[in-house]
């Protein structure tokens, strides 16, 4: 590393990368729209688990803790919004934000004591509550129905009007999603985003610098719930049924897989993830009773060549395309870094 | 009236002394070291000062406060900001990014701050890029601010920490050993930065086992020996001093390289 390198201002070829993608999206989203069906409940779920995915990944991406425990707060939500839509006629849009209200208090209750735990400690914790909101919710039968579940959730709608179809609840849901992504944009390039990424980076030197570590774990743990509930009660409206497993440990699994396909850190990486990962099940439905095999497969090549997501991919394209010197030169000092921080 | 105050501080691990009633003052405007062999118990020591650990005895003054087993945070809020033994970078970070989170104390804005995206959270942002430039030109890395931290040579990531330190608005700075793995002309450039970091109205107090930086550019030297401070004056003093002499000739640390053996 001696050459002088410096990023060069993006050029034709940088931006070339994301447009496609969202070229590509677009002409799915506006495919599913014309041709409805299948496709358009795919993209519903692909949808909200983008948002919850996005919650997820400020907590675990941006500043770097573990969770294993967000599928509590979709439940929360979840539930707040099918048990006062259904049992008491609540309107759609009273009952969602009492959910994701209810979520982000016991998010602050929870994440006080147990954010002072690091790395594993902190992880079990979080596992330990997915598995309590779990077991509520089988358990509560007079106001969950237990095992049976909620069903005949009113769909999403304002105004004493639901919207009409899948189609239009598919835009809600992109509208929801759009919202949801600028937020956390918005957040990442902030001041707050910063100290996550110092905290994400070394705990120790961001308290040197005088970033009250604690604090800010715990806003990134309320505003991760805040995006679970949601996606949670957008599900609900969005399916029209919630039961116990809907928002079992298959969620907390499905939403790492879908981060780390789609890239860990990054503001688009949630989207990417879940659009693939609710894509690829369905890709694969012609291979019979191989699907399982060619999915688990799938996982593992995106694993292999793209470690960092993909996501990253249109990045690294870029970069071999713009400056080449840059991009040797930082893969060399990763790898060396990565050997000085195992330790 | 000096800046820092540490007043029989004392601390322990089981039944070691790591620290054993240390006692000394650092003037404001000062380059001042704290050196001994390995083990001496410096590290704890800053440990101590920058509120890492607490100690089982003793009180620290800055500026006139009590900071004795204060959070790290909030002593750092107070303009007492401390480097690594071992880099703590923040990885996935590019240089000027990581100047940039060190930038936290300027500024003041939140949640709602980010949110809103504010005219004040926007200044803040600006201001922060504004800064990690400066800094980063100050400490001679401005070629390198765009690239990942990881990318860096040691040398020029023990300069990345250093003005990462600086973007929290030091009023004391303590550095832990900032020439350890630098090369000759790496640590030459060190010790102008450091009567450049004094010149801008920091204060610094450094751990250092490089003899000649040390001789160079503290005006004052701490030596410890087993966490016990045994000699403290200006450079000529403490290398005539019989004590220092047989801690550092006496013991093993010579051979292990604890002593002149970088200079």
């Amino acid at each position: 590393m001696t050459s002088p390198a410096t990023t060069s201002p993006p050029s034709g070829r940088a931006r070339l990368a994301p447009a496609l993608l969202w070229a590509a999206g677009a002409a799915l989203v506006a495919y599913a729209f014309v041709a409805g069906g299948y496709l358009v409940t795919v993209l519903g779920f692909a949808a909200l688990y983008a948002i919850f995915v996005t919650g997820l990944n400020f907590f675990m991406g941006y500043t770097g803790q573990v969770s294993f425990g967000q599928n509590a707060f979709a439940a929360i939500g979840g539930y707040t919004s099918a048990v006062l839509t259904t049992a008491y006629n609540w309107p759609v849009f009273a009952a969602m934000p009492l959910g994701i209200g209810a979520a982000a208090l016991l998010a602050l209750a929870i994440g006080y004591p147990t954010l002072r735990l690091r790395g594993h400690y902190l992880a079990m914790a979080t596992l330990a509550l997915g598995m309590i909101v779990q077991e509520i919710a089988v358990q509560w039968d007079r106001v969950t129905m237990g095992y049976t579940g909620i069903a005949a959730i009113p769909p999403l709608g304002a105004f004493g009007r639901e919207l009409p179809n899948e189609r239009a609840q598919l835009a809600a849901l992109l509208a929801a999603l759009a919202l949801a992504v600028w937020v956390a944009s918005r957040l990442k390039h902030s001041r707050l985003g910063h100290a996550l990424a110092a905290i994400a980076g070394s705990e120790d030197a961001a308290r040197a610098l005088g970033i009250d570590v604690a604090r800010y774990k715990l806003i990134a743990f309320v505003v991760a719930a805040v995006y679970a509930a949601f996606a949670g009660s957008m599900f609900a409206h969005f399916v029209g049924f919630v039961s116990p497993e809907v928002f079992g440990l298959h969620m907390v699994v499905l939403g790492f897989t879908m981060l780390y396909v789609g890239g860990i850190g990054t503001v688009y990486g949630p989207l990417v993830g879940a659009l693939i990962i609710s894509l690829l099940p369905e890709t694969f439905r012609g291979f019979k009773e191989f699907q399982d095999l060619a999915y688990g497969a799938a996982l593992i090549v995106i694993l292999i060549y793209a470690p960092k997501g993909l996501a990253s991919l249109a990045r690294l394209w870029t970069r071999r395309g713009a400056a080449p010197d840059a991009a040797a030169a930082a893969t060399a000092g990763t790898s060396r870094g990565d050997a000085g921080a195992a330790r | 009236m000096s800046l820092l105050s540490i007043e029989g501080v004392t601390q322990r691990f089981g039944g070691l002394t790591a620290v054993d009633s240390v006692s000394c003052a650092i003037a404001p405007g000062t380059i001042s070291a704290i050196i001994g062999p390995n083990g001496a118990g410096k590290t704890t020591l800053f440990n101590l000062i920058s509120g890492f650990q607490k100690p089982v005895a003793g009180r620290i003054v800055f500026d006139g406060h009590d900071i004795t087993g204060m959070a790290p945070h909030r002593i750092a809020a107070r303009g007492l900001v401390r480097t690594f033994q071992l880099v703590q970078l923040f990885p996935d970070l590019t240089a000027a990014q990581n100047v940039e989170a060190g930038c936290h104390l300027r500024g003041s804005g939140g949640l709602w701050a980010a949110l809103a995206r504010t005219a004040s959270a926007r200044r803040e942002l600006a201001d922060a890029a504004a800064t990690a430039r400066e800094l980063l030109a100050f400490v001679g890395l401005q070629a390198r601010a765009d690239l990942p931290a990881t990318a860096l040579t040691y040398g020029q990531q023990r300069l990345l920490e250093v003005a990462r330190a600086l973007a929290a608005a030091p009023r004391l700075l303590l550095l832990d050993e900032p020439a350890a793995g630098l090369n000759a002309l790496e640590t030459d450039h060190l010790a102008r930065t450091l009567d450049a970091i004094v010149a801008r109205g920091v204060t610094v107090l450094l751990i250092e086992h490089d003899m000649s930086l040390v001789m160079r550019v503290a005006s004052r030297i701490v030596v410890l020996d087993f966490g016990r401070r045994i000699a403290e004056g200006t450079p000529e003093e403490v290398q005539r001093d019989p004590a220092v002499l047989e801690a550092y000739l006496g013991g093993v640390d010579l051979a292990a390289g604890g002593g002149s053996a970088h200079a």
